[in-house]
């Protein structure tokens, strides 16, 4: 890759630094990049650290303390009263009573997680089709072909919700669901990645030497593929997070104390007139996460491939 | 030209194919059982043995060997599968489990509710969505641009769901400006012959109607569109960026075309084309979309009806309704597909 002559400063004429370093520099140049980097890093920091910062029990039912609303919005009056700090509930108490701030943290656990964990999971799956369909070509090829453009005939989050209906309702399920709706896209990037390395020179000249498929596949086309592999990842991951959510608020994912963020604000939907903020909160929580991703996805192609960036 | 859309259409065929093969296994994976969740769990041995006879789950699933051994392929062909497909293209999706009513004629009751809606949606991201692309893109690197951009990068970033629990709240609880669900006021009595509301309404010039289906959809078509929208502010922003790149603006620029001409008649025609392939790709998303969205807006739509068969695991109207959505969408992107023949003359089909 080369980096275009008009950016280059007076101090970059540095011999012999990698793709990486080279991206590594411009990234820190970027702010919008490090924006996104820095609020995705701080969501994992406090939904891992959340047993430290706040330890309380996410189920832990309250009934003396239910349906508070953010306690730094009641009068002195009502907190004297009920016995409370102003910054004792931040983001209030749901219908059991329990604290709105420990579930959002925990909640953030397993959102993440599973966003992280369908995208990787998809993300394996695909790549190791689309070698194989690109590599291999022939019956393979378009035996796969033929399977992506079934996923890719189900609009949206219509596959994961139809996985899941049958499968039955569960986080693990969801998970599933969801990965296998990411696995198309995977597969057709490191598809097309693989057909156009498959005849290059330096590929050629590897098998004339005599290395092997997989020593082709490891060392030439899969470092090939990993600039636009790492921008889909970081974009997915966000989308992944909302289709966890969306799966989660129509019943379909994690069961209802489990705090997750999409069943949060299922579980505030029914009480929205009278307790807003039991939706409104965890709603916030997906918008920073995925925003956090979306910027970071940007940031990557920008760095990666300096001539996709207008 | 003629050759290209008889081969795209008939490339519609393997697809079309594994949907329905797909849509038609899952349930059978999972070993979900019609006619135990029709009679439940204390229905007599003889009457659970009629029911799946008469539902035809006695079958085998894709080919009957030993009825081929007597009647040849017709005999082959007496399975689930080779029955379902007959049955589908003949438009008849089976019946509900639990209502008994065709799975057809509830999509085609539902259907033009979620139509209404998605046409809203698209006219309201198309309408906010390009201009806003084009300012962006004319002010490249400004405020404005950086403001719009935030627009569109929040766009993608709420749940769609969530928009409209806010909405309901700020709008209809809070304000009272707009109705919070439903497609029109439970005190108006109209009858709607096409099931689309709107047109209906203007057809019989029953305006207070009319004025009354348009304020129930401005909420779910605005939380409907926010995808949309976000998308193509992107995709007209960098597809402006790219043609006004280009020589012929430069040399138009340079012979003294006035801005305004070379934007909207060099410029954006040509960056159009990109921004059309979203609006028709988003038009499949939107109908998936519209699951979630009709759930919180409470709007009778196909999403809607599917998610309530999911609850009640009614699983004809599950395989029929996504089988449906899963067909339109292919449809219109073949659609989206054709329409470049006509919008643009340079693209040659061989």
């Amino acid at each position: 890759m080369t980096t275009p002559a008009a950016s280059l400063g007076p101090e970059d004429h540095v011999e012999g630094r990698s793709l990486l370093q080279d991206a590594a520099r411009r990234f820190r140049r970027h702010p919008t990049g490090v924006t996104g980097l820095a609020i995705i890093v701080f969501f994992v920091a406090v939904t891992i650290l959340a047993p430290v910062l706040r330890p309380v029990d996410p189920l832990m039912i309250n009934l003396r303390d239910r349906m508070l609303p953010p306690t730094w919005t009641m009068s002195s009056q009502e907190l004297e009263q009920k016995n409370l700090h102003r910054w004792s509930f931040p983001f209030g108490t749901d219908v059991q009573g329990r604290d709105m701030l420990v579930r959002v943290l925990y909640g953030g656990r397993i959102s993440l997680r599973v966003g992280l964990e369908a995208v990787a999971m998809a993300a394996l799956v695909g790549t190791l089709l689309g070698l194989i369909a690109g590599f291999f070509g022939g019956w393979l090829d378009t035996f796969i072909v033929w399977f992506v453009d079934i996923l890719l005939a189900f609009p949206g989050i219509l596959l994961a919700i139809a996985i899941v209906a049958a499968l039955g309702q569960s986080l693990l399920n969801a998970l599933i669901a969801i990965s296998i709706t990411y696995v198309p896209v995977y597969i057709r990037i490191v598809r097309s990645v693989t057909l156009s390395l498959r005849e290059s020179e330096y590929v050629q000249a590897a098998r004339a030497l005599g290395s092997r498929s997989t020593r082709i596949i490891v060392s030439h086309v899969l470092p090939n593929g990993l600039s636009p592999l790492m921008v889909q990842l970081t974009l997915s991951i966000g989308t992944a997070i909302l289709d966890v959510a969306a799966l989660g608020f129509l019943g379909l994912g994690a069961r209802p104390p489990t705090p997750e963020w999409g069943a949060m604000i299922s579980d505030g939907f029914g009480r929205f007139r009278i307790a807003p903020w039991l939706s409104i909160v965890p709603g916030i929580a997906i918008f920073f996460s995925v925003v956090g991703f979306n910027l970071l996805g940007d940031a990557i192609r920008d760095v990666l491939d300096p001539r996709l960036k207008n | 030209m003629f050759s290209y859309f008889i081969r795209r259409f008939l490339g519609l065929l393997p697809v079309l194919f594994g949907v329905s093969l797909l849509v038609f296994t899952i349930p059978r994976v999972i070993g979900s059982d019609p006619a135990r969740i029709m009679l439940g769990e204390r229905a007599s041995p003889e009457s659970y043995q009629r029911l799946r006879l008469e539902l035809g789950l006695d079958a085998p699933y894709f080919v009957n060997f030993p009825e081929a051994r007597t009647q040849g392929v017709a005999g082959l062909l007496d399975a689930q599968y080779p029955h379902f497909v007959g049955r589908a293209l003949r438009g008849d999706l089976g019946k509900s489990i639990f209502s008994r009513v065709p799975v057809v004629s509830s999509l085609e009751h539902f259907f033009p509710a979620t139509f209404e809606l998605t046409i809203v949606a698209m006219f309201f991201a198309v309408v906010l969505g390009v201009p806003l692309g084009i300012v962006a893109a004319l002010n490249r690197g400004t405020v404005l641009d950086t403001a719009v951009m935030f627009v569109a990068l929040a766009g993608v970033s709420f749940p769609v769901f969530w928009l409209g629990i806010i909405m309901i709240y700020v709008f209809a609880v809070g304000l009272g400006w707009l109705p919070p669900s439903g497609r029109l006021s439970p005190t108006i009595v109209f009858h709607s012959t096409t099931g689309f509301y709107v047109l209906d309404a203007i057809t019989q010039g029953r305006w207070e109607v009319l004025w009354n289906a348009v304020k129930h959809l401005v909420l779910p078509g605005i939380a409907l569109g926010t995808i949309p929208l976000a998308i193509i502010v992107r995709m007209t922003r960098s597809s402006m960026l790219e043609v006004l790149g280009q020589d012929y603006i430069r040399t138009a620029r340079a012979k003294g075309v006035e801005r305004r001409v070379v934007v909207n008649k060099h410029a954006l025609r040509n960056a159009l084309l990109p921004v059309i392939t979203v609006i028709g790709l988003s038009f499949g998303q939107l109908l998936s979309g519209a699951i979630l969205t009709e759930t919180v807006f409470a709007w009778p739509g196909i999403g809607r009806f599917v998610y309530d068969a999911i609850s009640s695991r009614d699983y004809p109207i599950i395989q029929g309704g996504v089988l449906f959505i899963a067909t339109m969408f292919v449809i219109v992107n073949m659609l989206v597909d054709f329409s470049y023949a006509f919008i643009d003359p340079r693209i040659q089909y061989t």
